[in-house]
């Protein structure tokens, strides 16, 4: 029998995410990226670095929660995501993390902004430092989590990926805000995050390929390589240059977009082709 | 409790459709013509918790075979939706199936990519998501579900599984010897990789042939592996922080 299966039709429901969730995957590591940034920039006494990263990862976090409340079906019904706490949900154990990560996020920036109540903002910088690479790491479990074969079967490299890509633009943003001399750190991590991010793309690539490498999730793969590459190179320039720095930020940053909004993209085109599904199960049942 | 969807004794009248329409007040999904033999349903849905396939293939001796199946929630032992679900508006009842609190659910719409079978989906006039409840409602009253009482063939059976996997491995021994080769039970083995199917079937072809996964898995199992792939992301990403920081200033 064929791969088509019933009359060509997908044996999978379609996601029925819009694009608000690859954007929150973006915004939020962004968000956790920048903190961890932010506490080891206040540990060094970095302090314009401190400053720039805590207030990325504060307006990370104000765009992400708009964003995760207007996906859902009934937005008014957000809270019921506190409701429970089920190991087995990633999207539970997401909702948890923000719940912590989102006030600290805030309240390390304004105590930075105001000067006020110094040491609850030290302890919110120290808090949301420590959880922000799980803020990195867990949206990749939470698409690798589903029935899709392109997510699923990505599970090794999603983590990874998705990390590197909120180290890449965290890094990236955070030397755009800073002056050069304080910069190096930023530079540095943007440089590690693109070289996991391009690595682990290339891994999933290689390993899952399909729709990574095809149509318009690939076309979207490939344009995030570009951006990533693009700016990794004008890092090396903005050690001098302020000018380069925000060329480079932006790039770094934009590539981190592109590669959520491929791998999201590489989710749908997946579940609506039936041969994806059932080609492999029928070779592991043999 | 759960079904034993004989597909060899399916008529294709769709009576489980509409009962089940009816019974749960489900609302109308179009009138499509989708040119796919009698099936203008063509999938489970949010709007449609019973499907009746049909399959048209070249007969043996010449002429047509029709296949014909009421496909459903499986219900399964080990079911993604409801492991996957944020708000545990999904859960199990007390009848080992699987139900959504439509009064809890948000609508955040996990479930929908996780199920193995493409089963739950969101109804988009409303935001939640819906799905077969195996009539919920009726077993709490002692009734058996609407579909099966409509069934005018017993090709929906209802009751304790381990009764209806008996009687379905008598079913297919009888099928079997009457020649029908490519008979077989989808989902009535425990050890498979969502532990077992509270609604099974009998099929008269590959289970890719009617739109089912061949060898679905929970994808839950492979989650202790997944967490771990995290846990060594997020080092990662702490040690590319603390090296950017050891370098040079």
């Amino acid at each position: 029998m064929s791969d088509t299966g019933y009359y060509g039709r997908p044996v999978l429901k379609r996601p029925v995410w819009k694009w608000y969730v690859p954007a929150y995957f973006f915004t939020g590591g962004l968000a956790g990226a920048s903190s961890t940034l932010a506490l080891g920039a206040a540990i060094t006494g970095n302090r314009p670095l401190a400053r720039a990263a805590r207030l990325a990862s504060a307006g990370g976090m104000a765009a992400s929660f708009p964003l995760l409340v207007v996906d859902l079906g009934r937005p008014a019904r957000f809270a019921n995501m506190l409701r429970v706490a089920k190991p087995t949900s990633p999207m539970s154990v997401g909702s948890w993390l923000l719940a912590a990560f989102g006030p600290a996020s805030v309240a390390a920036a304004a105590g930075d902004l105001t000067g006020r109540l110094p040491r609850v903002a030290a302890f919110a910088g120290a808090a949301a430092g420590a959880l922000g690479p799980a803020m990195t790491t867990y949206t990749g479990v939470l698409v690798a989590d589903t029935a899709i074969p392109a997510w699923h079967g990505a599970y090794r490299e999603l983590p990874l990926l998705f990390a590197g890509s909120a180290a890449a633009s965290a890094g990236g943003v955070a030397m755009a805000a800073t002056p050069v001399e304080a910069a190096g750190p930023a530079r540095r991590l943007a440089a590690l995050g693109a070289v996991m991010e391009l690595g682990a793309a290339r891994a999933m690539e290689s390993r899952v390929g399909g729709p990574y490498a095809t149509g318009r999730a690939g076309g979207l793969a490939r344009a995030a390589a570009a951006c990533t590459v693009a700016g990794a190179a004008l890092t090396l320039v903005a050690r001098r240059r302020r000018g380069a720095a925000v060329g480079a930020g932006g790039l770094l940053a934009a590539g981190s977009v592109l590669t959520r909004f491929s791998v999201f993209r590489a989710g749908f085109e997946s579940a609506d082709d039936p041969g994806a599904t059932i080609g492999p199960q029928r070779l592991r049942r043999r | 409790m759960g079904f034993f969807t004989d597909t060899s004794v399916c008529i294709g009248c769709k009576a489980c459709e509409v009962a089940c329409k009816e019974w749960n007040d489900v609302p109308d999904d179009g009138l499509n013509f989708l040119a796919t033999s009698y099936d203008n349903t063509g999938s489970l849905s949010a709007d449609s918790w019973r499907h009746v396939a049909f399959v048209e293939q070249d007969g043996a001796s010449g002429g047509v075979r029709w296949l014909m199946s009421s496909d459903v929630c499986k219900h399964c032992t080990h079911a993604a939706c409801l492991d996957v679900c944020p708000t545990g508006a999904l859960f199990r009842t007390e009848f080992d199936t699987v139900v959504v609190q439509a009064d809890v659910c948000n609508g955040c719409g996990y479930c929908v990519p996780a199920c193995p079978f493409g089963v739950i989906d969101k109804r988009e006039s409303d935001g939640r998501v819906w799905k077969c409840t195996l009539c919920y409602d009726r077993l709490k009253s002692d009734l058996e579900p609407a579909c099966a009482k409509a069934c005018p063939t017993d090709s929906i059976q209802f009751g304790p599984l381990d009764e209806l996997r008996e009687r379905a491995a008598t079913r297919l021994g009888v099928l079997r010897e009457a020649g029908v080769a490519d008979a077989r039970l989808y989902g009535a083995d425990e050890g498979d990789g969502v532990g077992g199917f509270g609604a099974f079937f009998l099929l008269l072809d590959e289970p890719e042939v009617y739109g089912l996964p061949p060898d679905p898995v929970v994808t839950t199992r492979d989650l202790p592996r997944m967490w771990r792939a995290a846990a060594a992301a997020a080092l990662a990403l702490a040690g590319a922080v603390a090296a950017g920081f050891a370098g040079r200033r």
